[in-house]
């Protein structure tokens, strides 16, 4: 084995380096380093020519002081010098200098892509993985125009060594994310594929990497990758622990390439081919076996290499979601690591079991699993492993628990870490709206948060408790007895007597006929805390006194004096002097009738989203909130009380189209007379069984459902309690293909299961819908998938609706939600420089051409998260481009079949509003103005 | 179900080598951050490892990504991944490659990496590239290492 010794071969930068770590301080060392320079700069710039070694070592000692974290301005020249040395060590220097310091200058770029091209061509591995590398590590668009086309001929080549084309694969996937525009599919493509059948399993580690990227992007076209895939892996997993030599690690086959293999599979669908499929179900098995075996070796290297591929295989399982078998017997192996002496395992299993718990296979046992985890919140040392535990009983919990484990929650949250507080306090909020059966439980849960955490309580959570109080006629009295007793304790959290001050001041006459609770008694128990409270506390306080005038006409006096007296008209702050002023005059000077009119009972609050999970979605990140929690909400209407939500029926779908007939709908079984009008409490689908029209009205909710789906592809369109529409879907140029699976959530089968797809007469000329009729019969529990293939003719606006019709038991159901397939699913992003894109910016400029929106934010203005939106939404996200770096500007193009079209946007956020000002600028009216409102609703 | 592929961006964002004072001994960037950027991670990064003990696992949430990481005597080894990448599988390369550095150089210590600064960048693009695992044998990587080194 090569022994390196201190910076061999060098001297000159060995003593350097010498020199700096003896400097006694930060002074010592800039002198040093100054003096190096100016030595440095002066060989440079001597009349004698360096000699290559020369040059390396002074190159070397730039890039020691660079990396030190020193400015370096000069010695490009000599680095690009060094690229076309003969001799490794120089040229290596040379390159590694370039990827360290990028530099834009066009004429160097110019040099270097020179020197790279030479090295490719020069038929010399070593230095054809130097100028890879490079490639690789720089991965501009400039590299990538000049080699996107040759680095594909190096990979394929029949003579190219392993080595260099491990090397090709994973340069061409830097090109491939950087710039894929500049890299086209083409025959090339096929015979990557079959790098997964490589000898050498160096070259398909790398390859697995970019067929992976390349897969998610062009899933067609990589097809064939799945059986190669599940091939090869069975190849590894099967083979004896010295099969592979070189790629056994620590007695594990080819740890890694499995892992990648798993998460190639995991870009699609369980495979369609039965023999695949049971190949494919044999390698996890096998898997989920080699668990059990007593270990091979006691090294920490053998359990992690072999877990790491278990719970990659686990995540596929979960992927799939189609094997009830694998699902339990996953759940049952991280149930065993629940338990793990292993923090890591603990760890992974936790998180791990969280998606498990979403799929309905394995949420029951998941569920059994529920005393380990709630110990591991008062057993774990390390906060983020308690963090998993919480947001595991998060996810597992439901109808039949739903009382435990807010138990759980509450007595936790008393000595949980001051870093998950806030989002303990709002998952307990939420759970225990979502599953209150009893509404008194759900007072006393809010009311113990408060008393428990009231610093980590935010004004969503109690304002929330007031809405449901509000709507809720049965709980009102409870709540009102409940906030009173929890007052009487001396210190009491001021989120406290905010609830209790506004509950008492709407429903405080129901427990006045109790002495120990009279009028009287509830004043003065809310004044005994006015002077400890923050001026907003005591404004809704003197709302609440008011309230109570009208309510309590005895109190009248009593109310005035405290109105009256200098501490509130004299008040220093405008607010509270305000309202003690304006209350006074009001109880003095109308009647009993008008203040009867003025202070009367707040109405309900309109259904809505809980605004408590759109805190909790905006503290974990739009990607990290699962559609679980969406679709519980759903789930959860009949329990928020409150009418029900009102289909909207403002889409041009609620009238039956003129083409409805071309679609099939006349033979859709006739909706008989339907059950009987359900009584509250039923299930929104009946809402529309009763409808005179053959197509249901959208479903409530599909427009916002609509609207999540603008700047993601995957996930949940669509739940109720019976059904589960989930979507895939992969867009490239202008053709799309979108997964539909619709999951039967009952244990009965649905009967003439008709899912139909309409097309507004002018979209149906614009946007080109393929897809093949589905079994009519769904069995309880099962997962039917229907494959819709997209064409995008010209640019259009309108979205398609997807209608579904089923017989379930008895009863006829018809649900319509609308198809998130827009616009801006055929964009294709552009890099420009800021040059380019105000020249291009400037050429738009005729009025039809831009369309502009000035409008609220939504949603907190979070710059990661507008990022991510604005990449979601299709368009390149350009950095630096925008004077003000506050700004977002985007670019890309849209692909139809008939023509290209440039768009350019820009965001302007304005902080201090909370307003955006977004600007579309494409060669076509229609589509400025339909990007335009499609990206508005996103912020 | 559950719907949502791996992510589509690079697998590795960066590679840190960090002593206990928060020296970098390796920064390897797979994404474009800009100086000041990249000076923020690593002390960010320093700041949240060296705070962890044994009892601890080896991953912490950062940012919108994690780092999974290892410590080595005084050096802590730190690779920044999506936040669904396999962790133990990075936890395990950082491993492979802690030993790839530990036979190349005879008992690596932290002042071979001071001093061979520029030769560790080549262990690294051997194992690592373009933010993806590239090779995994070891035999592999110290037969092409030292057929590199008889090129001097």
């Amino acid at each position: 084995m090569p022994a390196v010794s201190k910076g061999d071969g060098m001297r000159g930068l060995a003593v350097f380096i010498s020199d700096i770590r003896n400097c006694k301080s930060k002074e010592a060392e800039i002198k040093r380093i100054n003096k190096e320079l100016a030595n440095i700069r002066s060989k440079f710039k001597g009349d004698k020519a360096l000699d290559g070694y020369s040059k390396k070592k002074y190159v070397c000692k730039l890039l020691f002081i660079f990396l030190l974290g020193h400015d370096i301005d000069f010695g490009h020249m000599e680095a690009v010098n060094l690229l076309s040395s003969n001799r490794y060590t120089e040229k290596q220097i040379g390159y590694l200098f370039i990827s360290v310091l990028v530099n834009s200058n066009s004429e160097l770029i110019r040099l270097i892509n020179n020197a790279i091209k030479n090295d490719l061509a020069s038929r010399n591995p070593t230095f054809m993985g130097l100028a890879l590398h490079c490639i690789a590590n720089v991965g501009s668009r400039e590299m990538a125009e000049a080699f996107a086309g040759e680095v594909p001929k190096i990979l394929v080549a029949g003579d190219t060594m392993d080595s260099v084309k491990q090397s090709a694969a994973l340069c061409l996937l830097r090109l491939y994310r950087t710039s894929p525009d500049l890299v086209p599919m083409g025959d090339w493509t096929s015979r990557v594929v079959h790098l997964l059948n490589d000898q050498h399993l160096g070259v398909v580690t790398a390859a697995t990497s970019l067929i992976t990227t390349l897969a998610q992007k062009n899933p067609e076209e990589f097809k064939t990758s799945v059986s190669l895939a599940v091939s090869r892996l069975s190849r590894i997993v099967t083979s004896a622990s010295t099969d592979l030599q070189d790629y056994t690690y620590y007695f594990v086959p080819a740890p890694w390439l499995s892992v990648k293999l798993l998460r190639l599979l995991q870009c699609y669908p369980p495979p369609e081919d039965p023999a695949v499929r049971g190949r494919l179900t044999e390698c996890l098995e096998t898997i989920l076996n080699k668990a059990q075996e007593p270990p091979k070796s006691k090294k920490v290297q053998h359990s992690n290499a072999k877990n790491a591929v278990l719970f990659e295989a686990i995540s596929l399982i979960i992927h799939h979601d189609s094997e009830p078998n694998l699902l339990v017997r996953a759940c049952n192996q991280l149930g065993q690591f629940l338990q793990h002496r292993e923090t890591n395992l603990r760890y992974l299993a936790l998180e791990s079991m969280c998606t498990l718990a979403s799929s309905e296979f394995s949420h029951e046992a998941v569920k059994t699993h529920i005393d380990t985890v709630i110990n591991a919140l008062k057993t774990e040392r390390d906060v983020s492993v308690r963090q998993r535990a919480v947001d595991l009983l998060y996810a597992m919990c439901d109808r039949s628990n739903a009382q435990q484990i807010v138990a759980e929650m509450l007595s936790y949250l008393e000595t949980a870490d001051y870093s998950i507080r806030e989002e303990i306090v709002l998952k307990v909020a939420i759970l225990a709206e979502k599953y209150a059966v009893d509404y008194a439980w759900y007072v006393d849960t809010i009311l113990n948060l408060i008393r428990i955490a009231g610093d980590y309580v935010s004004e969503e959570v109690w304002y929330r408790v007031i809405q449901i109080v509000i709507n809720r006629d049965d709980v009102q009295g409870y709540a009102a007895k409940t906030v009173f007793e929890a007052l009487q304790a001396p210190a009491c959290h001021e989120n406290l007597v905010k609830v209790g001050g506004y509950i008492l001041g709407e429903f405080g006459n129901l427990i006045a006929g109790d002495p120990r609770s009279s009028p009287l008694v509830q004043f003065n128990l809310l004044h005994s805390k006015f002077h400890l409270c923050s001026v907003p506390t005591r404004a809704l306080l003197l709302s609440t006194y008011i309230k109570f005038v009208n309510l309590f006409p005895e109190v009248k006096t009593t109310i005035q004096d405290v109105l009256r007296s200098d501490s509130q008209l004299k008040n220093a702050d405008v607010e509270l002097q305000q309202r003690a002023v304006e209350y006074l005059r009001l109880s003095t000077v109308a009647s009993t009738d008008i203040l009867a009119t003025v202070l009367e009972e707040m109405p309900p609050f309109p259904e809505r989203e809980s605004s408590i999970l759109a805190k909790l979605k905006k503290k974990k990140g739009p990607s990290t909130v699962t559609d679980l929690e969406d679709t519980k909400r759903e789930r959860s209407v009949d329990v928020n009380g409150g009418p029900e939500p009102a289909p909207a029926s403002t889409s041009a779908a609620s009238t039956p189209s003129p083409s409805a007939d071309l679609l099939g709908l006349g033979a859709a079984p006739a909706a008989p007379a339907g059950p009987p009008p359900s009584s509250g409490g039923g299930l929104l689908v009946d809402v529309f069984s009763d409808s005179a029209s053959a197509v249901a009205p959208l479903a409530p909710g599909s427009e916002d459902n609509f609207a999540r789906f603008v700047c993601k592809n995957n996930g949940v369109l669509f739940e109720n309690q019976l059904l589960q529409i989930g979507l895939k879907s992969e867009f490239r140029q202008n053709l799309g293909r979108m997964f539909i699976f619709y999951g039967n959530k009952t244990s009965t089968q649905f009967l003439n299961f008709t899912p139909t797809l309409i097309c507004p007469d002018d979209l149906q000329s614009r946007l080109n819908l393929q897809t093949k009729p589905v079994d009519p019969t769904v069995d309880g529990g099962a997962q039917v998938q229907q494959v819709v293939n997209i064409e995008c003719v010209s640019d259009f606006t309108e979205a398609p609706v997807l209608n579904i019709q089923f017989r379930y038991g008895g009863t006829f159901q018809n649900v319509s939600v609308q198809l998130p397939i827009t616009l801006n699913k055929f964009f294709q992003p552009t890099e420009m420089s800021s040059q380019d894109f105000f020249q291009r910016w400037k050429q738009l400029s005729n009025p039809q051409q831009e369309v502009q929106n000035i409008f609220k934010a939504k949603h907190p203005m979070d710059t990661e998260i507008t990022k991510a939106k604005i990449i979601g939404f299709g368009s390149a996200l350009l950095e630096e481009v925008d004077p003000n770096p506050a700004n977002f500007v985007g670019a890309g193009i849209i692909h139809t079949k008939t023509t290209q079209i440039g768009c350019l946007l820009r965001l302007e956020p304005n902080l201090q509003a909370q307003m955006y000002r977004l600007t579309l600028r494409t060669s076509k009216e229609t589509v400025s103005q339909r990007l335009c409102e499609l990206l508005s609703q996103q912020f | 179900g559950v719907l949502e592929g791996p992510g589509t961006e690079c697998a590795i964002r960066f590679i840190l080598i960090q002593n206990r004072a928060g020296k970098t001994r390796l920064a390897k960037w797979y994404m474009q951050f800009d100086d000041d950027e990249k000076q923020k991670l690593i002390e960010e990064v320093h700041a949240v490892v060296t705070v962890r003990d044994a009892k601890h696992t080896n991953f912490v949430e950062f940012r919108n990504f994690k780092i999974i990481y290892r410590r080595y005597a005084g050096l802590y080894f730190c690779i920044c991944v999506d936040v669904n990448d396999n962790n133990l599988a990075y936890l395990e390369a950082i491993h492979n490659f802690v030993e790839v550095l530990n036979e190349y150089f005879h008992n690596v210590c932290e002042l071979d990496l001071v001093f061979n600064f520029y030769k560790v960048y080549t262990v690294v693009d051997e194992m690592f590239l373009a933010g993806e695992i590239r090779e995994t044998s070891q035999t592999k990587v110290l037969k092409q290492l030292l057929m590199l080194q008889s090129l001097e």
